[in-house]
C-alpha cells in the first residue's frame, strides 16, 4: 500500500508525462485472492479503480484520470510454470516482459512478443492492451498465442482458464474478451501463453531506400524470397533517423564518414530494418545474401549493411527502437498508432507535415514554434504506422491541428485509429472512427453486464 | 618517405563478444556448438585502422593483406576484412585445432616474409584466450620494433610512426621507424558498419586457403589444459540495520 505523495507520482503519471491523475492510494496485491478481495470491496463501496502494469502505455490508459485507486500488479511477479515439450508458459501478470523472455531464452524458447518497452512493461499489461510489437509479423497477435487467462472480475469473481491446452473448441472463447479490454472488464492476474522455439540464427539488414514505393517493393520481395525466415520488417523515414541520431549521439550505421549525430544520417529518405530468424545459419545467410543481391541489383535498395556480430545487431535495433524515446527529447510527443492500407500509409505523415507547416506550427530551428517535427516509422509487415509529432510543449493549438484530422484521414482510408496502443484516455472519443454503431452497442452491453457499477478503469476506452 | 607501406592484418574468429561462453561437459574448453562466432573486436579495430591509414595516406599504403588462422568458417571474417578495404587475404586452415601464440607468431612471420610486409597491425589480444602474446612474440621473432596497446597511431612524414598508449595516469608516446608491429587497444577507433555495395565487391577479391604444412610449420602444443572451471559464485550479501551491527559483523569476519 502506498499513500506517500512523492511515491504516488510514479503511479499517477504516464511515462510521456502527458497524463497525470490525483490518486491518493496505490495497492500492490501479491496474490489473486487479494485482488479478488480488493475488487469485491471496491465494487460494494462503488470505488473506482485503475489496473496498472508497467505503466508504459501510450494513450493514458494505465493512469488515473481523477482519484481512482491504482491497483498495481508489480508485486505479482512469479513465473508459475514452463512445459518444455509443449512450450506452454504460465506467469503472473506482473512479470516484466524482458524477464520472461530471458527465462525462456535459457530453455531455448522465445516470448512471442517483443517491443521497445520490454525492460519495463508487464506481461499482464501486454495482454490487457493486446500489444503488437516488433515480431507480430512472425508470431501473430496475442489473440492467437494466449491460451488461457486468470482474471478477477469487477465483483471479485475469479475466472480461471489457465489450464487450457492449445485446442479447445467448446463454445465462447471468453479469454478473448479480456485481450485488448484495457482493464475495463477485469484485472488479469495470470497468463498462459504458447511460446515457440527460439531461433538459433538471427540476421539484421539495415537498408537505405530512395522512396516509399521502393520500401513497398522491397517488402514484397522480402516476403517472397525470405519467406519463412523473415521475422521483422520495419521502416523509418529520414526525419525519424535524424531524431534518433540527435538523442543517440552516435554514428548512423550507413554513414561512412567520421561524423556523429544528425550529420551522420545519409541522404536516403527511407530506411528499412529487416530481421531474419531461422534454425540454420548457413541457410539463412545464403537466402539473405541472394535477397540482398536481388534488391541491390534492381536498385530497389541503394545502400545497406548487415550485422556482423551480436553487438552490431543490437546497435542496429537501437536505430529503430530508439525513435520512441528520441521523439520526446524536446519536451513531449503526440503519438498516433494507426493501421492503413500499405500504399496510402506514408501519405498520412506527409499530410500532417504539410498541415503543421501551413498552420505555421512546426520548425526544427525556430524554438518558438510548438512542434519540432512530425516523423513516421512502423511495422510495414503489419500495415501499422507510428506517427510521432515531436513537440516542445503540449498545447491545445497543436492538438486541434492534429485531432480529429488524423482520425478522419485514417477513417477515410479505411484504416484503424489504433493498431496496437489501444484507445485509453487519448482516443476514447474517437472509437466511432473505427467501430460501427452496432459494435459499440455490443461492447457497451458487455461492459455494463460485467461491470454494472463502472468501477473498472472509468473515463476511458468506452 | 621513400618506401611504401605494406600492411599485414592478422584476424581471429572468436565466440561473439556479446555472448556468455559456457564451459563444455568435459571441462576441457568452452562449448563451441550452436554458438555465434564473429571477428575478434580488437582485430576489427586493427582492420579499421589499416583502412583508415589508407584513406589518410592514399599514396603511402601499397597493400593491405588480411590473414586468419582457424577453421574453414573463418572465411567469413576475412570476407568482412576484404569488404572493409583489405586487398587480399589468406586463410590458414587448421580445422578445429587450437593454435598456441608461439605457433601463430611463426605462421604470421612466414606471411610477413612472403608478402614483404613492413607493418603489422593486430588486436592486442583475442577475447577467447586473452593471451596478449602474439604481437610481442612476432616482433621478437622478426627483430622489429613494437608498440603495444595503441590508442592513437600517426604516420609521420619522415617515416617515423608515433603511437600513443593509454597508461595509468596518462598517455605514453612511443616512436619508431618501420618496420614495426602495432597492437591495437579499444579506444583506437570505432569500427564502422560494412555497406552492402562493399560486401558485394569483396566477393571478387582474392581469398586464398593454405594448410600449415604448405608453410612448413608444424602445429605443436606446449601447453596442456588440465581442467576449466567457472569461478565460484559470489556469496549473497547480508543487510545490517545499524552501524553497531555492521561493526560487530566485520569483527566476526575478522575484517576489523
Amino acid at each position: 500500500m502506498i499513500t506517500d505523495t512523492n511515491d504516488l507520482i510514479a503511479f499517477n503519471q504516464d511515462w510521456m508525462k502527458k497524463y497525470t491523475g490525483q490518486s491518493q492510494l496505490v495497492l500492490k496485491p501479491k496474490t489473486t485472492e487479494q485482488v479478488s478481495k480488493i475488487l469485491a470491496y471496491c465494487n460494494e463501496k462503488k470505488l473506482a479503480v485503475v489496473p496498472q502494469g508497467g505503466n508504459t502505455g501510450l494513450v493514458g490508459g494505465s493512469v488515473p484520470v481523477f482519484d481512482e485507486i491504482v491497483i498495481s500488479t508489480a508485486s505479482m511477479n512469479n513465473i508459475r510454470s514452463f512445459d518444455e515439450s509443449s512450450g506452454i508458459f504460465k506467469v503472473d501478470a506482473g512479470v516484466i516482459l524482458e524477464a520472461a523472455d530471458t527465462f525462456l531464452a535459457e530453455k531455448g524458447h522465445i516470448f512471442p512478443l517483443d517491443l521497445g518497452a520490454k525492460g519495463s512493461c508487464f506481461v499482464g499489461g501486454n495482454v490487457a492492451t493486446n500489444a503488437g510489437g516488433l515480431r507480430l509479423l512472425r508470431y501473430g497477435s496475442l489473440h492467437g498465442s494466449v491460451l488461457g487467462l486468470e482474471v478477477v472480475l469487477a465483483d471479485g469473481t475469479v475466472m480461471d482458464s489457465m489450464h487450457s491446452l492449445r485446442k479447445d473448441n467448446t463454445g465462447y472463447d471468453l479469454k478473448q474478451l479480456f485481450i485488448g479490454s484495457e482493464g475495463s472488464l477485469g484485472i488479469i492476474t495470470g497468463v498462459s501463453i504458447l511460446c515457440p522455439a527460439r531461433p538459433k540464427s538471427v540476421n539484421i539488414a539495415f537498408l537505405g531506400l530512395e522512396s516509399y514505393e521502393k520500401v513497398q517493393k522491397c517488402f514484397q520481395t522480402a516476403r517472397s524470397d525470405l519467406c519463412e525466415i523473415l521475422s521483422a520488417f520495419e521502416f523509418m523515414d529520414r526525419d525519424s533517423q535524424q531524431l534518433a541520431a540527435k538523442s543517440l549521439k552516435t554514428t548512423h550505421p550507413l554513414c561512412q564518414e567520421d561524423e556523429t549525430g544528425v550529420d551522420s544520417v545519409p541522404e536516403y529518405p527511407f530506411y528499412v530494418l529487416l530481421e531474419t530468424s531461422g534454425s540454420t545459419k548457413e541457410h539463412d545467410d545464403e537466402k539473405l545474401e541472394n535477397f540482398l543481391e536481388k534488391v541491390m541489383g534492381d536498385e530497389t535498395v541503394v545502400d545497406g549493411t548487415v550485422s556482423q556480430d551480436e553487438t552490431q545487431l543490437r546497435t542496429l535495433w537501437t536505430w529503430r527502437e530508439g525513435i520512441a524515446e528520441a521523439s520526446q527529447q524536446f519536451g513531449g510527443v503526440y503519438k498516433y498508432d494507426v493501421s492503413l492500407p500499405l500504399d496510402s500509409m506514408y501519405s498520412l505523415v506527409e499530410a500532417v507535415q504539410e498541415r503543421l507547416k501551413k498552420l505555421n506550427l512546426s520548425s526544427t530551428e525556430d524554438e518558438s514554434k510548438p512542434v519540432y517535427e512530425a516523423v513516421g516509422y512502423g511495422h510495414i509487415g503489419d500495415g501499422n504506422l507510428h506517427l510521432n509529432v515531436a513537440v516542445r510543449e503540449y498545447n491545445k493549438e497543436v492538438e486541434k491541428a492534429l485531432e480529429p484530422f488524423v482520425y478522419e484521414f485514417v477513417s477515410k482510408h479505411h484504416g484503424s485509429i489504433s493498431a496496437e496502443h489501444g484507445l485509453g484516455f487519448q482516443k476514447k472519443n474517437y472509437i466511432g472512427y473505427s467501430k460501427s454503431k452496432v459494435e459499440i452497442r455490443m461492447i457497451k452491453d458487455i461492459k455494463n453486464h460485467y461491470d454494472p457499477n463502472g468501477i473498472l478503469n472509468p473515463y476511458k476506452y468506452i | 618517405m621513400s618506401s611504401k607501406i605494406k600492411i599485414l592484418v592478422p584476424i581471429k574468429r572468436v565466440i561473439d563478444a556479446a555472448l556468455k561462453p559456457r564451459i563444455n561437459k568435459t571441462h576441457t574448453g568452452v562449448e563451441s556448438k550452436g554458438v555465434k562466432y564473429s571477428i575478434n573486436p580488437f582485430d576489427d579495430i586493427a582492420v579499421e585502422e589499416a583502412c583508415k591509414m589508407r584513406k589518410n595516406h592514399k599514396d603511402l599504403i601499397e597493400a593491405i593483406h588480411a590473414v586468419s588462422i582457424g577453421p574453414g568458417k573463418a572465411k567469413e571474417v576475412l570476407r568482412t576484412a576484404l569488404a572493409k578495404g583489405a586487398d587480399t587475404s589468406t586463410l590458414v586452415d587448421v580445422g578445429e585445432e587450437e593454435v598456441e601464440p608461439l605457433v601463430v607468431s611463426k605462421i604470421l612471420k612466414s606471411f610477413v616474409e612472403r608478402e614483404g610486409s613492413n607493418l603489422v597491425v593486430l588486436g592486442k589480444q583475442a577475447i577467447d584466450d586473452d593471451s596478449n602474446q602474439v604481437g610481442q612474440m612476432l616482433a621478437g621473432l622478426l627483430g622489429w620494433s613494437q608498440a603495444t596497446n595503441a590508442a592513437k597511431i600517426t604516420i609521420g612524414k619522415d617515416g617515423i610512426v608515433e603511437v600513443e598508449r593509454e597508461i595509468d595516469g596518462g598517455v605514453e608516446v612511443v616512436k619508431a621507424p618501420l618496420p614495426m608491429v602495432i597492437s591495437t587497444d579499444l579506444r583506437l577507433n570505432e569500427p564502422k558498419f560494412v555497406t552492402l555495395p562493399k560486401m558485394m565487391k569483396a566477393k571478387k577479391k582474392p581469398l586464398e586457403v593454405v594448410k600449415p604444412t604448405d608453410l612448413n610449420i608444424e602445429i605443436s602444443k606446449r601447453l596442456e589444459t588440465v581442467s576449466l572451471e567457472e569461478p565460484a559464485p559470489r556469496k549473497a550479501g547480508v543487510m545490517v540495520n545499524n552501524v553497531d551491527e555492521l561493526i560487530s559483523k566485520l569483527k566476526e569476519l575478522k575484517a576489523l
